[in-house]
């Protein structure tokens, strides 16, 4: 990968290593000791192992001016790795805090192992360790074959996955020694915070500069959800992690926000990270990457613009339903149960538009278990976002709030939509972006379709009983008048879901296992005959 | 469809886009959070809100630390089984002064927004050790390193600081005296406790909570958790009006 840099990149990049290793060094010196330093130290420890490599490297011979007549995929496929990576230690850690449900004991009387420290390692490592890098990649990718444009410049993005990445194992890291800000999903700390910031503004740049070289006239579907899902992450991102250090040498930092005014800019955040994070940039994915594999085009252009702006728009007032009941004052928990039900019709519309999509295509949804996947993540999408309005409606909210039904939810989410939508992208992609023909083998491809669905379904039924059964339970009266169950009783009787939610995680585990050792063989094995989509013609830099 | 014109044009315009998108997406955040910052509408007013005392503040980061509010919420809602099961439902006021709010959002675990006073001292160290040995059912992780570690007061006063910033009221001798009161409180005995009850009030809890010489982070957690649903008495004053 190096070698396809010139010698000047190859110097910046060797400079900007360095940054980086200064960054990890001043961090160190001013923590002195505790979690600020050991994440100052891998910044050191990545830095300086990056300016090695391409130290070492630094003379070899330059690539030829012909590169710039080609995709530039190198970062696309060792973020699509990453995200493998990624994806396999974050589920074998929510396979490990499922299983602490059912055997608490399972933490070995360590700190880091309990498991308020490594639930945010599942969260976060799934989310945004595997599914941002999944974004990051498939949108290098996107965005390059729907402008018929090459990124423009080689550095940018690798400073994206860098830096990216560099974020990601500071707040998985931090979570396992105890920083945390507590908030959901927005649980790193304000230095990770800035690298995030940082790293964010650049990808958001990058992807202008690709679009303003692009050889399309129109800027494509797939391109404004992710374009939508980089700004208003980076506005989330920004307001919700606003929060003043104790100390420029300490990890602790307290929120600007107190209170009910913090609750609500919480779930502003934490609902449209779902919203614009796990929804409009996978949404981007959806649009690409299904009509290509079912080779057939979008059915409905109006509808992908309908249900765009639909989402934009409606998504940003329905975080406070989260908020059902409590001290939040309750006009806006209205407006938040109102737009939540409106939001029905723009996903509805992105499912359909899917579903409608594959019409005269079944043969191939019968036959390939990749498009398969993104058929599933279809139905999945619009049977959680159909599920997330229902449960948004208060009386509902009364009864699930609280419960693991929102656990059930939130996984049919993240394992039938954003895992599904992802695995049917990457099996698409990557055989031709490393040159070969197919996948090293479609048997393991259908594999790991089925045992995904058994994992998922297992999963959310398992859940969803669970949630309505502890639901039920907290609110039963007996004939006195009083309540009938105390709070113990609802946990025992959770034991046998639990139990079958380890058996559904440890399925839907095994299947991304199948996929990675299937992936790493593809990429190992021989080079075929497949032909990429042909650039545009530009002048050369 | 002049609608559909206007996008066409649109998305051949990447900065049209963005600036599209941003519209968009401000509209229902800005109407729904900048109205809340209007404080005397949003939060009550109470006369007798208490602040943290540093161990308590000190407990409270454990809290945040060990990743309880995963498990357990901080909210009473107005329904007529939880103001059952837990007391009054929760006021806006209580959390005022909490940067963050720990809220929640799932309860594995009961909620704990009305715990403090409700168990012993003894029963909490007891129970954060080795949880089935006092619930033989529960499936709370046990906590052994809270009657190991030392806690830490020395950043105490930065804390405090860095929260009177924010508005919480800390006055500057509460700050002074921070690492001070935070050992005061669990020795009753010693010259610090005084100052305690003096800058925090004669209901502040002065005692030591795990009975143990040092003040570890097992007395800083329980510390805090018997002051959950004791910062302020308004939510008991209220007359218990829950829907359903």
């Amino acid at each position: 990968m190096i070698a396809r840099l010139t010698i000047t990149e190859r110097q910046l990049a060797i400079v900007l290593a360095g940054l980086l290793a200064l960054v990890g060094l001043t961090m160190a010196a001013a923590a002195r000791q505790g979690p600020m330093a050991v994440h100052g130290f891998m910044a050191i420890a990545i830095g300086g192992a990056l300016a090695s490599a391409v130290i070492g490297k630094l003379y070899a011979p330059e690539p030829s001016p012909e590169r710039l007549s080609h995709y530039y995929d190198d970062p696309i496929k060792a973020g699509i790795l990453i995200a493998m990576v990624w994806g396999i230690f974050a589920m074998a850690v929510g396979l490990w805090v499922a299983a602490l449900m059912v055997w608490p004991e399972a933490t070995f009387n360590q700190a880091w192992a309990s498991y308020g420290r490594i639930r945010p390692v599942h969260t976060t490592g799934v989310i945004f360790a595997f599914g941002g890098n999944a974004l990051i990649a498939t949108s290098f990718h996107v965005m390059q074959r729907t402008s018929r444009a090459r990124l423009p410049d080689q550095l940018s993005p690798w400073v994206v996955l860098v830096g990216y990445n560099l974020f990601c194992l500071w707040a998985v890291t931090g979570y396992l020694m105890g920083v945390t800000q507590s908030k959901e999903y927005a649980e790193p700390e304000w230095y990770a915070d800035i690298l995030l910031v940082v790293a964010w503004v650049i990808y958001f740049v990058l992807y202008l500069r690709t679009l303003a070289r692009r050889a399309e006239p129109h800027i494509y579907v797939a391109n404004w959800y992710y374009l939508a899902f980089i700004l208003v992450v980076a506005m989330l991102h920004i307001v919700n992690s606003l929060a003043l250090p104790v100390s420029f040498a300490g990890a602790k930092s307290y929120s600007l926000f107190s209170g009910v005014q913090d609750a609500m800019v919480q779930w502003w955040y934490g609902h449209n990270a779902v919203a614009f994070f796990m929804t409009s940039g996978f949404l981007g994915m959806l649009y690409y990457y299904l009509p290509m594999r079912a080779q057939r085009p979008i059915f409905s252009y109006r509808l992908s613009i309908l249900s765009f702006w639909g989402i934009t728009f409606f998504y940003m007032w329905v975080g406070s339903h989260h908020l059902h009941y409590t001290a939040l004052p309750n006009w806006v928990q209205t407006l938040g149960m109102t737009f939540s039900v409106m939001l029905l019709v723009p996903s509805w519309a992105s499912a359909g538009n899917a579903l409608m999509t594959l019409n005269g295509a079944w043969h191939r949804v019968r036959d390939d278990a990749t498009l398969r996947f993104m058929f599933v993540a279809a139905v999945f999408y619009g049977l959680s976002t159909f599920e997330g309005s229902f449960m948004a409606i208060r009386p509902v909210n009364a009864l699930s709030h609280y419960t693991d039904w929102t656990v059930g939810h939130v996984h049919s989410g993240a394992l039938g939509w954003l895992a599904m939508v992802t695995f049917g992208a990457f099996y698409s992609v990557i055989p031709a972006l490393w040159g070969r023909e197919r996948m090293y083998s479609a048997r393991l491809i259908e594999w790991h379709f089925w045992l995904a669905l058994a994992g998922l379904l297992t999963y959310v039924f398992s859940l969803w009983n669970a949630g309505i059964t502890q639901g039920l339970m907290w609110r039963t009266y007996n004939e006195a008048g009083t309540l009938n169950y105390s709070f113990l009783e609802s946990i025992e009787a959770m034991r046998p879901y639990y139990i079958a939610r380890f058996a559904g995680g440890a399925l839907f585990l095994s299947g991304i296992v199948v996929g990675a050792a299937n992936i790493w063989m593809t990429v190992r094995g021989p080079r075929g005959t497949a032909a990429d989509r042909p650039l545009a013609l530009q002048a050369a830099e | 469809m002049s609608l559909f014109k206007l996008h066409y044009n649109l998305e051949k315009h990447s900065i049209g886009l963005v600036l599209g998108i941003i519209l968009a997406a401000s509209v229902g955040g800005f109407i729904e959070i900048a109205p809340l910052f209007t404080i005397d509408e949003t939060v009550e007013t109470t006369d007798d809100m208490r602040l943290y005392t540093p161990l308590e503040l000190a407990g409270r980061n454990i809290y945040i630390r060990e990743g309880c509010y995963a498990c357990h919420s901080q909210m009473v809602r107005t329904l007529r089984d939880e103001v059952e099961r837990y007391g009054p439902y929760s006021l806006a006021a209580e959390s005022q002064y909490d940067h963050p709010m720990l809220w929640g959002s799932k309860r594995t675990g009961p909620d704990l927004a009305r715990l403090g006073t409700k168990y012993s001292d003894d029963w909490h160290v007891a129970h954060l050790t080795d949880p089935r040995a006092v619930v033989p059912t529960s499936i709370m992780p046990a906590y052994p390193w809270l009657n190991e570690n030392e806690a830490a007061i020395d950043d105490l006063p930065a804390h405090l600081a860095t929260q009177q910033r924010l508005g919480v009221p800390y006055t500057d001798e509460m700050i002074a005296n921070a690492a001070r009161d935070a050992l005061g409180q669990a020795s009753p005995d010693s010259d610090w406790a005084e100052g305690v009850a003096e800058r925090y009030g004669e209901a502040t809890n002065i005692r030591s909570f795990d009975k143990g010489e040092r003040l570890t982070e097992m007395d800083a957690l329980v510390a805090y958790l018997q002051v959950l649903g004791q910062m302020t008495q308004a939510p008991y004053q209220t007359p218990e009006q829950a829907e359903q």
